[in-house]
């Protein structure tokens, strides 16, 4: 094996196993969405149970991602979790949109369903959303179809 | 005589170009003394097995000095002591006056590019390189000489031994003898003081015994090459040294020139220079005496 | 008896703590080498492709059939749940995160490792590496760190192509012969795969994976017996500590980054 062909074969190796690389990074992860970074303003809302909701959960409005959910913590002063959404600058919400945390399909995972208000003033950053519809929480679903039907007989 | 001549225009062509002995050597080297290497009190054990008891020995500059004794004493073991390779249990080595095993490794490369060379006895050629790239290894690796001065210098080496025309070659497709001689040119090519030989005569053929013999006295005689020869044929290297060692069982049983050698006094010592099949070292391995083994035999059927 | 057999346990117990003595003391050997390989890079290049190159096939090979049975499987699995929209997660998830660097591993320690093995500890049984010795050539430069190096170096390239080759596999499988489309396909990939926890830390185990797969080819060969028996011997621990390895080390690293 001459050098020659070692060293074009050895460098066909490598920028083989680049482009996969940048396949991978393109087109499977989604790095293309980290790029977004740059333009999002930052929403909080407050619910009494986030249930199953993750950071990085998206955020959707009418069925369409426009943005994640960035942090999930807990005020222990008014006992409620608070989220912090990063919601796409190109995206502008009235001030009296509301928040629900749905479920993808039956047992999928958990996101933000946003409701559009009818307010002419816009969320900012550092907004807050009032309306918010806390998760399902089977149990209590349950234990309530329970209650009701002991109490019908 | 053409031979010998080649071999010295080798030398000076080298002495012209040469970088290496004058710029990185850090040792002190004595280059005046008689004695290059200098055994004193050497003691190795493998496991359990002792294969050298205090041992003294002297190789002198110049002079090919041979190591002989029966297979399985440890011949190639001493080249490796000599060499650093090995550390004794007790004793020293010095070469050309520095303490082989205490030097620090950098050094110890140091020492063993200036002053040795050795020819194993498979060749020990690199399987991957062609017989040219196997000569100019050690020149690649210790020179700064330009590619034209290296290719003048291995054409020379392997003309010394004959194997200028097969430099293309691969070391597979050579013979045992070639290979050796290969492995010689490539042990020269940095002109070292000395070169260890480890059993180069074993299982060739005559022309290639006769190749070789003449190639250690030749580059001896030319170079002032001090060689020092291991091994076991006994007519061949006792026809080119100067001084011979007989070891046995771990220890010098008999020292001096092939002369004094051949009128020794021991009985082993003839034994095993006259090739014998019985004498102190035994023909039958020690058992029973054959009538008695007989009968057991017979009596349990 | 009993002296006896304890005796015995207790020397292979001391034997076995001072061959990871010398493997530890080889390891920095090498990694002190090092340096040396870079004012010979084509000492590497040669190296990169042996071990590299040639190993390329059957990553490829190996790649496109995982990828392939993966989405088949996920299929039949997800179908049940009406979930078949997940397939390309699940294939995905489970190769970047585990089968790419895990089967790229273990499929370089059989090929690549064991080749390496027999090259060093033929060379050291030729005496290769003792002549080098003595010609004051440390065949640890000259032999075993550009080997080390290309092997830190291939794995996690080999690595990469192995999982977009799978990936591919899986695409092929779900479009052409499930009847996905394309679009779903992809989306639901780059919605939930991240590429930090995901493919980052994949590629991390696979440095790891090469790094001790090499390490053990690398010394198995040089720490070898010198006989034909102990070469095989060699060869054979080479692939099956490598493959051990990298599943200890697998477990390891999942454990560390994927906290539940």
């Amino acid at each position: 094996m001459n050098t020659r062909n070692l060293e074009i074969l050895v460098g066909a190796f490598v920028v083989m196993a680049i482009l996969a690389m940048v396949m991978l990074s393109l087109k499977v992860s989604n790095l293309a969405s980290y790029g977004d970074d740059g333009n999002v303003y930052a929403v909080t809302a407050q619910f009494e149970n986030v249930g199953g909701l993750k950071v990085r959960s998206p955020v959707n409005a009418g069925g369409v991602r426009v943005g994640k959910v960035a942090d999930i913590s807990y005020n222990n002063e008014q006992f409620t979790a608070v989220v912090t959404m990063q919601i796409a600058g190109e995206y502008r919400f009235p001030l009296d949109t509301s928040a629900s945390i749905l479920t993808a399909g039956l047992l999928g995972e958990q996101y933000i369903g946003l409701e559009p208000g009818g307010d002419e003033e816009y969320l900012a950053q550092g907004s807050e959303i009032e309306l918010t519809q806390s998760a399902l929480v089977l149990e209590q679903v349950i234990g309530q179809f329970l209650y009701s039907k002991a109490q019908e007989e | 005589m053409a031979r010998v001549a080649e071999v010295t225009v080798c030398r000076a062509v080298f002495d012209k170009d040469t970088i290496i002995s004058t710029d990185i050597s850090t040792g002190a080297s004595t280059g005046t003394s008689d004695i290059l290497v200098q055994v004193r009190g050497l003691s190795f054990s493998r496991g359990n097995r002792k294969i050298f008891d205090n041992i003294d020995m002297d190789i002198e500059r110049g002079k090919v000095t041979a190591i002989m004794g029966p297979s399985g004493t440890g011949k190639t073991t001493l080249l490796k002591l000599i060499g650093g390779q090995l550390k004794p249990d007790a004793g020293t080595v010095l070469v050309d006056g520095e303490n082989v095993h205490k030097l620090s490794p950098s050094a110890l490369y140091d020492l063993r590019r200036r002053t040795m060379g050795m020819l194993f006895q498979s060749g020990a050629l690199l399987t991957d390189l062609s017989v040219f790239e196997n000569v100019a290894f050690p020149l690649r690796e210790h020179t700064s000489l330009t590619e034209a001065a290296i290719h003048h210098l291995v054409l020379l080496k392997l003309e010394v031994v004959g194997l200028r025309g097969a430099r293309d070659l691969m070391p597979s497709e050579l013979s045992g003898g070639m290979a050796r001689r290969v492995a010689l040119a490539r042990a020269i090519a940095l002109d070292p003081e000395m070169i260890m030989f480890d059993e180069p005569f074993t299982g060739q053929d005559p022309i290639s015994m006769g190749v070789l013999v003449k190639l250690i006295h030749d580059m001896n005689h030319a170079l002032g090459l001090t060689s020092v020869v291991v091994s076991h044929d006994v007519s061949e290297t006792a026809s080119i040294s100067d001084y011979i060692y007989v070891i046995s069982g771990g220890k010098v049983i008999q020292q001096g020139t092939p002369m004094e050698i051949k009128h020794s006094d021991s009985l082993w010592v003839q034994q095993f220079m006259g090739g014998l099949a019985d004498g102190p070292v035994p023909f039958h391995f020690s058992s029973e005496p054959l009538l008695a083994d007989l009968m057991k035999g017979s009596v349990n059927d | 008896m009993i002296s006896d057999w304890l005796q015995k346990i207790g020397h292979r117990l001391l034997s076995r703590f001072s061959r990871v003595g010398r493997g530890s003391l080889f390891l920095w050997q090498c990694l002190l080498s090092l340096p040396y390989v870079f004012t010979r890079p084509m000492l590497l290049i040669r190296q990169l492709f042996y071990v590299g190159v040639q190993t390329l096939l059957i990553i490829l090979v190996a790649g496109v059939f995982v990828g392939m049975v993966l989405a088949l499987q996920a299929y039949i699995v997800l179908v049940d749940f009406g979930a078949e929209e997940s397939i390309s997660l699940m294939v995905s998830l489970s190769i970047l995160r585990e089968l790419g660097p895990v089967f790229t591993g273990l499929l370089f320690a059989g090929r690549a490792g064991s080749a390496l093995t027999a090259e060093i500890g033929l060379m050291k049984s030729t005496e290769q590496l003792s002549g080098m010795e003595m010609m004051a050539v440390n065949p640890m430069k000259y032999i075993i760190a550009p080997r080390f190096l290309a092997g830190i170096i291939s794995v996690p390239l080999l690595t990469s192509i192995f999982m977009a080759v799978a990936i591919l596999g899986g695409f092929f499988v779900a479009t052409e012969m499930l009847g996905q489309y394309e679009g779903v396909f992809w989306s639901q990939m780059q919605a939930k795969v991240d590429f930090y926890e995901d493919l980052m830390n994949g590629m991390i185990k696979s440095l790891v994976f090469g790094f001790v797969v090499v390490w053990i080819a690398v010394f198995e060969g040089y720490d070898c017996v010198p006989t034909s028996e102990g070469l095989g011997q060699a060869t054979t621990r080479t692939v099956v500590h490598g493959s051990l390895a990298v599943l200890g080390m697998d477990f390891i690293l999942t454990a560390l980054m994927f906290n539940v």
